[in-house]
């Protein structure tokens, strides 16, 4: 017979579902599998030493913070969030970078951008794009030295000619990149237009869609980031909204402007398929920590972050603009967090009705 | 050339600066709040804590009073003497007086003495008290979770081995932590007031002995050796902070409290630390 | 086949909960239960006033017999389990923690006494005003929740046009299946108790809510929807249909505004179990005396449905099926997803407890948070459409005036959100804690 020996007392609900946060973790990282196999796939071996250091230095660093505070190192290091992290700024970056900024941008991921607000779930911005930015803007050399991909390097690569220069053979041009220079060099030009119908040619975007083309470790193969997407849906750790409505209206904006000035940039589908769109909405912008947490939000959300990322790749001075797109609108989730509310049961929208009834 | 574009940077910074200046003085000025000069210059002389001890909303709105002549210095239980003087002084109105509050803690229940019950949930004596009455069989003892400790704006109380103690030198009296505890095991008694039984519970003695080990057992010695100060109510001693007896160690050294509950302040908190590192003889 | 083809209704949020233990105890028959030497039937039910005890120690009493007298309006009567001596009002540790006085009866194993009331064999005719006045004398409450009194939901003030009766037969409490079990094996009394309702309150076509995973019970009630003019409405499976406000939106689509009540918007809900007790109430002319618990979780021997007598402390319950298998980590009165966590096996049972259920360590949630995540499940399955985990941050940092103008107060503490919360964060504790807060500053603001 029971002896009530060992009855804990707590408030209900009693039970509840097996998911924890490492579960949650560890179902971002699986799916990004795809998307890793993909860039050990067009960029080497090193891309996996790259992803495999970076993780390492963010759990480092979370676990050095976490000792330091004097919180539970095995519990804050164990939920995986701080490997997703440092997956995610591998993720980000050439395949060319040192090994020795791995570290800074794991202290800047870590503690920049997440622990000195309190920790998992208090950072206001996504820890892997505050290092990316971080990095990005301190050592711009570094962080944007393209290395040709696998099929460029073989000599049957479209339009090879606009991606090297002809002092250089190592290094070379993003998609993103040639066509943000572009107007720059010829002017809104016809040349310009024709040198944009070069780079969305047919061949040229199902190369952009296998992944086929310079940029950073997890960014250039769309195909892989789908398959990533399908599994975040399947798994309900992301809000299916924020990918499509952000890849969407990055569409209808670019499309908009190349229909009306096609000398100004290319069309949709090259912007849709090119630079860390794919990476930034599917695995950057749905972060759930730093994204709305009511579907409408996560609307306006997405809306914002497309519309941002466009007006900088088109009119900016960086070529691409998916990190500050979202990091920007991060800054604003509390504000539609609040303006997105739900109405809860059982209030109806004729306030004064309700009020007439008390 | 260079020269001449951090001249215009220089020279357009500064002339913004004094528009701006100009236009915010300007402002001042325009809507300047007309606000009592006796009641800033009792604001200055507050300590600016803003317990809220004396029943004002803070220290700025008890500065407003004293002002308007609704209360005294001597209501501020922050201040020391010192400083109520300072303040009546500079308003030129009287110091006034008002008996001075301690909180007292009147449990003693040290882990193990007590049964607390496993509890899991948050970690706050108001949160924990709903569910189910709270952990532990004794439904009158402290909780140990420190509400009181978190609220108190002094840092006056401190949870040794899951029960609160007050530090009497940092305590003023504000009362916050007695109002925050769900069980109201804290008391507010007069300052001067140096001995108290430890033990809160009603109940009868023998049931009380089966669940803890700390508590008053209702056997009425003190209230016999000493029928001025302590009181029986029920089962339970209680000291009697009205009367004019005033207690001291030699009268707890007296009666031999059998349970130990009757204790003076400062022994209460030697013990706890003692129990704390292991050299507790009881 | 037009019955099996109706539409399944539901509400929207809410969740599912995966495994959800009915298999346990579902199967098992209800069985009876031996009399005991002693019953505690405790005087506070936990909505209204006490009743008054109207016997005194050393008084003999047979079963069924009145002994505590309702206190007011809303306060229901006590009757005796079973006949015997009366051993006075004494302390027991109460199901909400703290100890509740009980009258104590001392069986003397004869379980002996006649019905106090009339059988209405004409129930279908006679004044309404008769019938209501039956559920007062047999002290019927909600057999479902709160155990309020009954005849409050069938007294509605002049103004409010009551148009729905809804028996509430969802039962979405993961491992409870004493509804269940009670109406797949008593469908008549449950219609016929439906009809009553209906007759009181003066509703044409009462509905009887029953979730879809206990087709059995559906099956058998529909047998009787014409004899007593009654409807089954199939509802799909998911928790917390078995809430008033939810059941109302599933089954009519009509909105109970905040704050108000079912009666507001036409409404009445009832319990199945309620509604059988009071189908014997006029049929047979007893009292309340006795109710079907659930006795189950994953370290009881053989779990299963038993009809206990009002006031049996739940150590009995717990040896009628047979012990344990570990000494368990948590006993809960109720389901897993509302029920009250106890501190000990002396509880005894009252008229609204419908499952003992005892928990191993292991299954049961841990509370220990390390931060929101902001994932925003428990938003998803909020059934009130709250926002639970704002809610929570607000109240950690003792906001409770950001809670308040969220919307804190119109929680149910169904505990869907602290279900899924992937943190394992206390929220639904919170959330109490906030609206106890709130409720004494709103009281004080009042005065």
């Amino acid at each position: 017979m029971p002896t009530g020996r060992n009855l804990v007392l707590s408030s209900s609900p009693h039970l509840s579902t097996g998911a924890n946060l490492r579960k949650i973790m560890g179902g971002v990282l699986f799916a990004l599998l795809p998307a890793i196999i993909a860039s050990v796939y067009f960029f080497g071996w090193r891309a996996l030493l790259i992803i495999v250091v970076s993780a390492l230095c963010c759990m480092a660093a979370e676990a050095i913070w976490c000792a330091m505070s004097g919180k539970v190192v095995w519990r804050t290091v164990g939920d995986l969030s701080a490997a997703l992290t440092g997956v995610l700024l591998a993720l980000c970056l050439p395949v060319s970078t040192p090994l020795y900024i791995l570290p800074i941008g794991a202290i800047l991921a870590i503690w920049l951008g997440k622990q000195v607000y309190g920790g998992l779930g208090n950072n206001p911005f996504n820890p892997a794009l505050v290092a990316r930015v971080g990095l990005l803007i301190a050592l711009p050399a570094a962080l944007t030295l393209w290395t040709p991909s696998r099929g460029m390097e073989n000599g049957a690569y479209p339009e090879r000619s606009i991606f090297f220069s002809e002092i250089d053979a190592v290094t070379c041009a993003t998609p993103l990149g040639v066509a943000g220079i572009t107007p720059k060099i010829v002017g809104k030009s016809v040349e310009a237009q024709r040198n944009f119908e070069h780079l969305s040619s047919r061949e040229m975007l199902k190369k952009y869609f296998i992944g086929d083309r310079a940029g950073s470790l997890g960014e250039t193969s769309v195909l892989a980031l789908i398959i990533g997407y399908i599994i975040l849906v399947a798994l309900n750790l992301i809000n299916w909204r924020v990918p499509l409505f952000f890849i969407g209206t990055v569409a209808v904006f670019t499309g908009i402007i190349h229909f009306f000035f096609p000398g100004v940039t290319p069309g949709p589908l090259f912007h849709v398929l090119n630079g860390g769109l794919f990476l930034g909405a599917v695995f950057m912008a749905t972060d759930m920590v730093t994204s709305p947490i009511t579907g409408t939000g996560c609307v306006i959300f997405a809306v914002g972050c497309g519309i941002v990322t466009s007006v900088i790749r088109i009119f900016g001075n960086y070529p691409e603009g998916v990190s500050f797109a979202i990091l920007f609108m991060n800054a604003l989730v509390p504000l539609i967090d609040r303006c997105c509310g739900h109405r809860p049961f059982g209030y109806v929208r004729r306030r004064k009705k309700a009020e007439t009834d008390k | 050339m260079d020269y001449m574009v951090l001249l215009y940077a220089i020279l357009l910074m500064g002339i913004a600066g004094i528009i701006l200046g100009v236009v915010i003085a300007a402002f001042v000025k325009l809507f300047r709040v007309k606000s009592d000069p006796r009641a800033d210059l009792a604001l200055e002389l507050l300590p600016g804590a803003n317990c809220g001890g004396c029943g004002r909303a803070g220290c700025a709105d008890f500065a407003k009073a004293l002002a308007a002549g609704e209360v005294s210095p001597a209501n501020c239980p922050v201040s020391s003497s010192e400083q109520i003087s300072a303040i009546s002084i500079a308003l030129g109105i009287d110091s006034g007086k008002v008996e001075r509050k301690q909180a007292v803690v009147l449990c003693r229940s040290f882990i193990g003495e007590v049964r607390k019950m496993n509890y899991n949930g948050v970690q706050d004596c108001v949160a924990a008290n709903m569910v189910a009455g709270g952990p532990g069989e004794c439904r009158y003892g402290c909780l140990g979770l420190g509400t009181c400790a978190r609220k108190c704006p002094f840092g006056a109380i401190e949870i040794i081995g899951q029960v609160a103690v007050v530090h009497r030198e940092l305590c003023v009296g504000c009362g916050k932590c007695a109002a925050a505890c769900p069980r109201g095991v804290i008391k507010m008694v007069p300052a001067e007031a140096e001995v108290h039984v430890y033990c809160h519970s009603p109940i009868k003695g023998a049931e009380k002995r089966k669940m803890c080990k700390a508590g008053c057992i209702g056997c009425g010695k003190c209230s016999r050796m000493l029928p001025d100060a302590v009181k029986m109510d029920g089962f339970l001693a209680q000291v009697d902070y009205e009367s004019v007896t005033v207690l001291d160690q030699e009268a707890v050294s007296a009666v031999k409290c059998p349970v130990g509950c009757l204790l003076t302040a400062d022994e209460r908190l030697t013990a706890a630390y003692n129990k704390l590192e292991g050299r507790g003889d009881e | 086949m037009n019955k099996s083809s109706r539409n399944v209704m539901t509400f929207s949020g809410g969740i599912h909960p995966a495994g959800d233990g009915k298999d346990l105890s579902c199967r098992h028959a209800v069985r009876g239960a031996p009399i005991l030497e002693r019953y505690f039937v405790l005087l506070a039910e936990n909505a209204g006033k006490p009743p008054v005890p109207v016997v005194k120690k050393g008084d003999k009493v047979k079963k069924y017999q009145l002994i505590a007298r309702a206190d007011g309006f809303v306060s229901a009567n006590l009757h005796a389990p079973t006949s015997g001596e009366v051993g006075g009002i004494v302390e027991v540790p109460g199901p909400m923690g703290v100890p509740a006085a009980a009258i104590e009866i001392i069986a003397d194993g004869e379980d002996r006494g006649d019905p106090p009331f009339d059988p209405i064999e004409n129930w279908e005719t006679v004044d309404p005003e008769i019938l209501r006045q039956r559920v007062i004398d047999a002290g019927l409450v909600g057999m479902g929740g709160a155990s309020f009194p009954c005849h409050v939901k069938l007294s509605p003030p002049a103004d409010k046009k009551i148009d729905e009766l809804i028996l509430n037969g969802a039962e979405c409490e993961p491992y409870l299946t004493a509804d269940h079990r009670l109406m797949f094996e008593h469908p008549r009394k449950v219609a016929r108790g439906a009809a009553i309702f209906g007759r009181i309150l003066g509703v044409r076509r009462p509905v009887i809510g029953v979730e879809i995973n206990k087709g059995d019970a559906i099956e058998a009630l529909e047998r009787f929807e014409d004899h007593f003019g009654v409807t089954v409405v199939p509802l799909k499976v998911r928790y917390p249909q078995g809430s008033e406000k939810q059941l109302i939106n599933a089954i009519t689509r009509r909105t109970v505004r905040s704050g108000g009540l079912p009666m507001d918007a036409g409404c009445v809900v009832q319990n199945v179990g309620t509604a059988a007790a009071l189908s014997d109430a006029v049929m047979k002319g007893i009292p309340l005396v006795e109710r079907i618990v659930t006795v189950t979780g994953d370290v009881v021997v053989s779990p299963g449905n038993w009809k206990l007598k009002i006031g049996t402390p739940a150590i009995e319950a717990v040896k009628l099926a047979g012990g344990v298998t570990e000494e368990p980590g948590k006993l809960i009165f109720g389901g897993p997803m509302m029920g009250f966590a106890q501190k000990s096996f002396q509880v005894p049972i009252a008229k609204n407890t419908s499952g003992i259920l005892l928990l191993p360590t292991k299954l049961s949630v841990n509370y220990e948070s390390s931060g929101c995540i902001r994932c925003g499940r428990c938003v998803q399955g909020c059934p009130m459409h709250l926002m639970p985990c704002l809610l929570s941050t607000a109240i950690e940092a003792d906001r409770f005036d950001l809670a308040y103008q969220n919307h804190v107060m119109d929680c149910m503490e169904c505990g869907s959100c602290a279900y899924v919360c992937p943190d394992h964060r206390p929220l639904v504790q919170n959330i109490r804690r906030a609206k106890a807060e709130l409720r004494k500053q709103l009281a004080n603001n009042g005065k």
